[in-house]
């Protein structure tokens, strides 16, 4: 099915056609990373929101269509950029590594 | 108020953590995240059971507020240092909240609890036990809390400042992007106000910026600092970020924080409301 999660968060209760998801999973090595920040950043590298990984390294986003970066910040990591478009209700699965 | 007196450091948290005059507060958005580990000897306190009344849409009442933090074992001369999760914005949220009811000694951890993991600093999930108290609050300091109608009259005449992301403030979104995006209200914003992000008075670890670096993306955006200002975000906790930034770090006088903020304005039927990403007109 369209917008399967992955083994991800659960979108249960969310109308994911109304929505546009960006989310994914944070690991380094083959670890999930359970204490990263990551940061949703705009078209113009504005900052829109932010979230911390879930136990499992998960994230989600309700964004807007269009350009976005995820900015991942970690404890003893650097900072990782990534790109990734939204769209309406499609899921954008971001795997991001540190 | 300034810098010196409304924030500390982490590596002073971690110098003071066993002095008993100090009383460590942790407030998130998620309100699991205290349990899942805090700093050793944090209470919490979670703002929608403790800190909202259960039925209308205002704060508990003086009587209520005493209530709660005497079982919570705080005191009136102590320090209550502050911190959460989401770069502070609930601490500053209480923070606010603590100066509405008059205790005199607050203060914030400067990047909150991400600034705290980022340094990869203990955190504890064992209980915090606090003996009972006998707290007194104050009246409630109306001279930093704005109401509605205060708020259509500053349009044109005082500052308003969305705190907002430039989408939510241009109505491209309608909540913050970690939250779903149905909502009742109109999206937009209130006419002559300056969008400057609360994002902008951070660093990336959470940290906030300098005072100088402060006092320049104000100016700006267009405040006036010969005006009054009043601050908004969505529910009012964005928003008490950036009052703490103008009032308590840069020293201005007369900051409001408007807690109704666009869940409320954006519902109010006959008020004017401006989409896009221009302030628009009185």
């Amino acid at each position: 099915m369209c917008g399967a999660t992955k083994g991800g968060l659960s979108l249960e209760g969310v109308d994911v056609a109304k929505e546009s998801v960006i989310q994914g999973v944070v690991t380094k090595g083959d670890q999930p990373v359970g204490n990263a920040y990551v940061r949703l950043l705009d078209r113009t590298g504005e900052f829109t929101a932010e979230v911390p990984t879930s136990a499992t390294g998960h994230f989600r986003f309700f964004a807007a269509p269009g350009e976005w970066t995820l900015r991942t910040l970690a404890p003893k990591s650097d900072t990782v950029d990534r790109q990734v478009v939204a769209q309406k209700g499609v899921v954008a699965e971001v795997a991001v590594a540190l | 108020m300034s810098r010196d007196t409304a924030l500390v450091s982490a590596d002073w948290v971690e110098q003071h953590l066993d002095d008993p005059n100090i009383v460590l507060v942790e407030v998130d958005e998620d309100t699991t995240a205290y349990d899942k580990g805090h700093i050793r000897g944090a209470i919490k306190l979670d703002w929608t059971t403790d800190l909202q009344d259960q039925v209308r849409r205002d704060f508990i009442n003086k009587a209520q507020f005493e209530k709660l933090l005497s079982s919570k074992g705080v005191s009136n001369d102590d320090t209550v240092v502050l911190y959460g999760g989401n770069n502070n914005w609930f601490a500053a949220y209480a923070y606010w909240y603590f100066k509405l009811y008059g205790h005199q000694d607050v203060k914030l951890l400067d990047g909150g609890r991400k600034k705290w993991e980022l340094d990869s600093r203990e955190l504890t999930d064992d209980a915090t036990q606090r003996e009972q108290t006998s707290y007194t609050a104050q009246e409630q300091d109306k001279s930093i809390r704005a109401f509605r109608d205060e708020v259509v009259e500053a349009i044109g005449a005082k500052n308003l400042v969305d705190v907002r992301s430039p989408d939510e403030y241009a109505g491209r979104l309608l909540a913050p992007a970690h939250l779903p995006q149905e909502q009742a209200q109109r999206a937009g914003h209130i006419p002559t106000a300056a969008n400057v992000p609360w994002s902008k008075a951070a660093n990336d670890d959470g940290t906030f910026k300098s005072d100088e670096e402060l006092k320049q993306i104000y100016t700006e955006a267009g405040v006036d600092w010969g005006k009054d200002t009043i601050a908004y975000c969505r529910i009012g906790e964005r928003s008490s970020h950036t009052w703490f930034v103008l009032k308590e770090l840069l020293g201005e006088e007369n900051v409001k924080n408007y807690d109704g903020s666009w869940t409320e304005y954006g519902s109010l039927v006959g008020v004017p409301v401006v989409i896009g990403d221009e302030k628009g007109e009185a």
